[in-house]
């Protein structure tokens, strides 16, 4: 037996396109967030109701990955943000080289903020960098407080947690403190943020944060 | 999930590793894989297996290192294993740790039956 040594990365080539993504973010100064969750814990509605408060104070764009159709995409033109949709046709996450293809459509011109909003999935997203400057992982109060727990490493690869429908706490099976000391357990780093895209709720502080732009707390 | 993803990578930096009349010699594959990676070694193993056979490198078996999860305390430089995704230091409680391994997920190195080993 003879044997070649060779130690590389098994997805270098998705790690080496997210660099140059991340090189032609900053750049141009844009602030970009890959927003991870399930299906259905409300990564739309959440880009919605940013896009009407942030309304005339910064210029947004997004990326928006799903199996199949362009219903999100329609959902956030509306808004009057420039939007390119990705369907994966099957594949359960984005790696670099789409996000890549989707900016060449993009047009960035005066674009301070983007949202990357991946596949609904908690398992593989986790993996893959896509040049973003942080991940966003969004759990709603009707998946449960548990969910930390069994799926860690999107916790563990995430800066932000958006705690979403808080408005339904009364109605389900969830403690937001248990919910809470779960996240943190994992990533203790995790910073906070408890919305309700029916009430509104939180919408200021996450905005301000957006506006503020600041990695360095990250 | 994306062990199919990660398995056609694998073999697409094996193909690119070994000269092209050697790839029908490669014999084993060594991947070191983290606890936190994310990836299931045995699905990992099942997809590699399914997309090989159709190409030089169908003699070609993973090897598979799973690597712990280890890390070290900033505050009193504890060093220790994470169980159960508990990110706090069991010395001093701090939880502000520095992960040393458990996020792996590389190719370490291939092996090559010799002209005399095809034989057996």
């Amino acid at each position: 037996m003879s044997v070649i040594t060779i130690e590389r990365k098994v997805l270098e080539k998705n790690d080496q396109l997210a660099q140059r993504n991340r090189l032609f973010f900053e750049e141009r100064g844009i602030f970009v967030l890959n927003l991870v969750s399930s299906p259905g814990a409300g990564k739309t509605s959440i880009l919605e109701k940013t896009f009407l408060e942030l309304r005339g104070s910064m210029r947004a764009a997004v990326i928006e990955g799903d199996v199949q159709t362009d219903l999100d995409a329609q959902r956030v033109a509306k808004y009057g943000v420039p939007v390119v949709q990705i369907v994966t046709l099957g594949a359960c996450h984005l790696e670099a080289n789409l996000v890549q293809d989707a900016m060449r459509n993009l047009d960035f011109t005066g674009v301070e903020l983007l949202f990357i909003e991946n596949v609904g999935n908690l398992v593989c997203p986790a993996s893959y960098d896509l040049g973003e400057q942080a991940k966003v992982v969004v759990l709603s109060t009707t998946e449960g407080d548990d969910k930390p727990l069994k799926y860690p490493s999107m916790f563990l690869n995430s800066s932000l947690l958006i705690i979403n429908k808080i408005d339904l706490i009364p109605y389900v099976n969830c403690d937001l403190n248990r919910l809470k000391n779960n996240a943190l357990q994992i990533n203790p780093k995790l910073r906070i943020f408890e919305m309700s895209c029916t009430t509104g709720a939180g919408f200021p502080e996450w905005c301000n944060w957006l506006k503020k732009k600041d990695v360095s707390s990250l | 999930m994306h062990e199919l993803a990660i398995a056609q990578n694998i073999l697409e930096i094996v193909q690119q590793s070994v000269p092209e009349n050697q790839t029908k010699s490669v014999r084993g594959i060594r991947i070191r894989v983290g606890q936190m990676s994310g990836i299931v070694p045995d699905s990992l193993d099942f997809c590699f297996s399914a997309i090989i056979n159709d190409t030089h490198l169908q003699r070609a078996r993973l090897a598979i290192e799973q690597v712990p999860t280890l890390s070290q305390c900033k505050t009193c430089a504890h060093r220790f294993g994470i169980e159960d995704w508990v990110f706090t230091c069991p010395v001093c409680q701090s939880t502000n740790l520095e992960l040393i391994s458990g996020k792996e997920l590389e190719i370490v190195e291939i092996e090559l039956a010799d002209e005399g080993d095809e034989a057996i």
